[in-house]
This record gives C-alpha cells, sequence and structure tokens, in this order.
C-alpha cells in the first residue's frame, strides 16, 4: 500500500480486535442494526466465502443456508456496526475464494474441519 | 476564489460514525509559493499566481530561475494562476492546505486518463448494433447511419463518431472536504477525482 494512503488508513480507523479468520471458516458476525429509532444486534452465522480488499476498504462475504436458499452478506471488516465476530469452526479448504459453494447444496457443500 | 495546486495520490474510503462507509482521495495539496501577485492597475486583473512541486535548477530555463528568484523561491515545476484570489498573499508568501476545512464544498480540476482512439460504443455510449443475425456480421459495435444521402449531400458538423477519448480537463464540482492533515499537507475529498494517480491537480473554492 502507498505510504500516503497507509498513514490516512492509520489516522482515521479504529483498530479492532477481531480473531483471525480466512475463507472456509465457520464465523458468526454480530452486526448492530437501528430498528424503529432502537439498536440491537443482530447475528449471522455461516461459512467466510472471500476476503477481498486491502486496508480500510477490505470486506468479506459470509454464506449460510437459510430455509433451503442461500444467503450471501458482504461486511466491511473495520466497519463501526460490527459489534464482535465469533469464530466456531476452522475449515479445510485449498482455495481463497469459496465460489463453487454457490452451485452445491446438501452433503457436497460442507466445508471440512481442521482439527488442532 | 481560494485554490491550491496539488498531486492526486489515490484513494481508500473513511467510516461516519453511523458506519455509513465514504469513498475518498487523497490529494498531497501544497505547499505552493506565491510568484507573481497580479493587480488591476498593472495587469488589468487581479490574480495570484502558485508554484507548485521542486525542480532542479538545470532543468530551468534562465528566465524560470530570475522569475522564482524575485518571490526567493527555489525552481518549480507547475505554475498555475488562479484570480481572484480572497485572501490577501505578498510575493513569497506560501499557500498550505489549511485555507480548506472539514465539510467545505470544493471544485477539483484535473486532467482525466487517456483512453486513446476508441468507437462510438465506449466512446459516445451509442448501443451497437444489438443483433448477431439478421444479416449482422462483423459489425457489432458499429455507429450505424451518419446522415442522409443527396439531401444534405453533407454530414453535419458535431456528428459523434470514434476518436481520441479521454486526456480532457475535467472539473469536479461539490465535492466535500471530508479530512485534512496540515502536517502531511494531505486533504481527503469525498468521492473520485479525475487523472491517474500522480497526476496534478487544482483545489479550489
Amino acid at each position: 500500500m502507498n505510504a500516503a494512503v497507509q498513514f490516512v488508513h492509520d489516522q482515521l480507523t479504529v483498530k479492532k480486535n477481531h480473531p483471525k479468520f480466512k475463507a472456509g471458516d465457520n464465523i458468526t458476525v454480530n452486526y448492530k442494526i437501528v430498528e424503529g429509532g432502537k439498536e440491537r444486534i443482530q447475528s449471522f452465522r455461516g461459512d467466510v466465502m472471500k476476503m477481498q480488499g486491502t486496508g480500510s476498504t477490505a470486506s468479506f462475504t459470509v454464506r449460510k443456508i437459510s430455509d433451503g436458499v442461500g444467503v450471501e452478506r458482504l461486511f466491511p471488516i473495520l466497519s463501526p456496526n460490527i459489534d464482535s465476530i465469533l469464530l466456531n469452526k476452522v475449515g479445510k479448504v485449498r482455495r481463497a475464494k469459496l465460489y463453487y459453494l454457490r452451485e452445491r447444496s446438501g452433503k457436497s457443500a460442507r466445508i471440512k474441519e481442521k482439527r488442532m | 476564489m481560494k485554490g491550491i495546486i496539488g498531486k492526486k495520490i489515490g484513494m481508500t474510503s473513511v467510516f461516519a460514525a453511523d458506519g455509513r462507509q465514504t469513498a475518498c482521495t487523497i490529494i498531497e495539496a501544497g505547499p505552493c509559493t506565491v510568484t507573481q501577485v497580479k493587480t488591476q492597475e498593472s495587469d488589468g486583473y487581479t490574480a495570484l499566481q502558485l508554484a507548485f512541486g521542486d525542480k532542479k535548477e538545470k532543468h530551468s530555463t534562465k528566465s524560470e530561475l530570475n522569475h522564482f528568484s524575485k518571490a526567493q523561491a527555489t525552481p518549480k515545476r507547475f505554475v498555475k494562476e488562479f484570480r481572484d484570489y480572497s485572501i490577501e498573499k505578498a510575493l513569497g508568501e506560501t499557500v498550505t492546505v489549511d485555507i480548506f476545512a472539514e465539510g467545505d464544498k470544493v471544485e477539483v480540476v484535473g486532467t482525466t486518463k487517456g483512453k486513446g482512439f476508441q468507437g462510438v460504443v465506449k466512446r459516445h455510449g451509442f448501443s451497437g448494433v444489438g443483433e448477431a443475425s439478421h444479416g449482422q456480421h462483423d459489425r457489432s459495435r458499429a455507429p450505424g447511419s451518419i446522415g442522409g444521402s443527396s439531401y444534405p449531400a453533407r454530414v453535419f458538423k458535431g456528428m459523434r463518431m470514434a476518436g481520441r477519448m479521454g486526456n480532457d480537463r475535467v472539473k469536479m464540482k461539490g465535492l466535500k472536504v471530508v479530512k485534512v492533515f496540515p502536517e502531511k499537507n494531505y486533504i481527503l475529498i469525498s468521492g473520485s477525482v479525475p487523472g491517474h494517480n500522480g497526476s496534478i491537480v487544482l483545489i479550489q473554492k
């Protein structure tokens, strides 16, 4: 990254202590939403499909199957609306972008868990 | 009017307190030296000439060196004039990025990226032929007819055709100053500005 971009990034973004995760991991994202003037926390649990971008533009996509329908949601990593991220399972995958999950369902869409 | 010369550095994004993400451009603006003050009496109009970016003495002509030495300045690469400058500045003084404050609406002038010789679909947004069958072959991005036949027997002026695209002077209006870093001479402006990274832009208000 350009030194100037890095400087602005360091000045303006608040450091977050989220656990380290990567594509294939199963995570829960606790996201703040405002509903009728009140703030509450909604959690979204699924597999990380990809991590993309650098610095303050970095984001990640989480995919889950909800009522038989695949749902993908994209979160900016440094978003102030992310309350917390929980790492549930570490997955064993051979790619950085798991787009192949979109064509799969059921048993074949499972990701093997990495045993520590 | 007030303004400054700067160099486009790159883009990033900034989060607001409510979580909204704004794309921003970082510009390294100034410090600029006032190299000439034009007045109504001597020049017929008022303006401030600003210079930005150092260059080597051996790359400057004698007339340039003498012009800059009047302002006790080192040779500069870029010299621009700003008409009717609203801040009183004398010869040899410097203009820094703190003339702008957070929340100001500014204009940014720059030269867009050159795209080379482009066809009408990219250059003017023509939709192309649209069909691959019904006798169309090898002409899906063609411009089509450019006018009548024996009347008017010519092509009208200004007919949109293929040609050089980009590399134009463009002014972006109504951009907001997101943040100013006076110690580093950086200014953060919402949205994108014309040109590639490292190109010269004018920020004015």
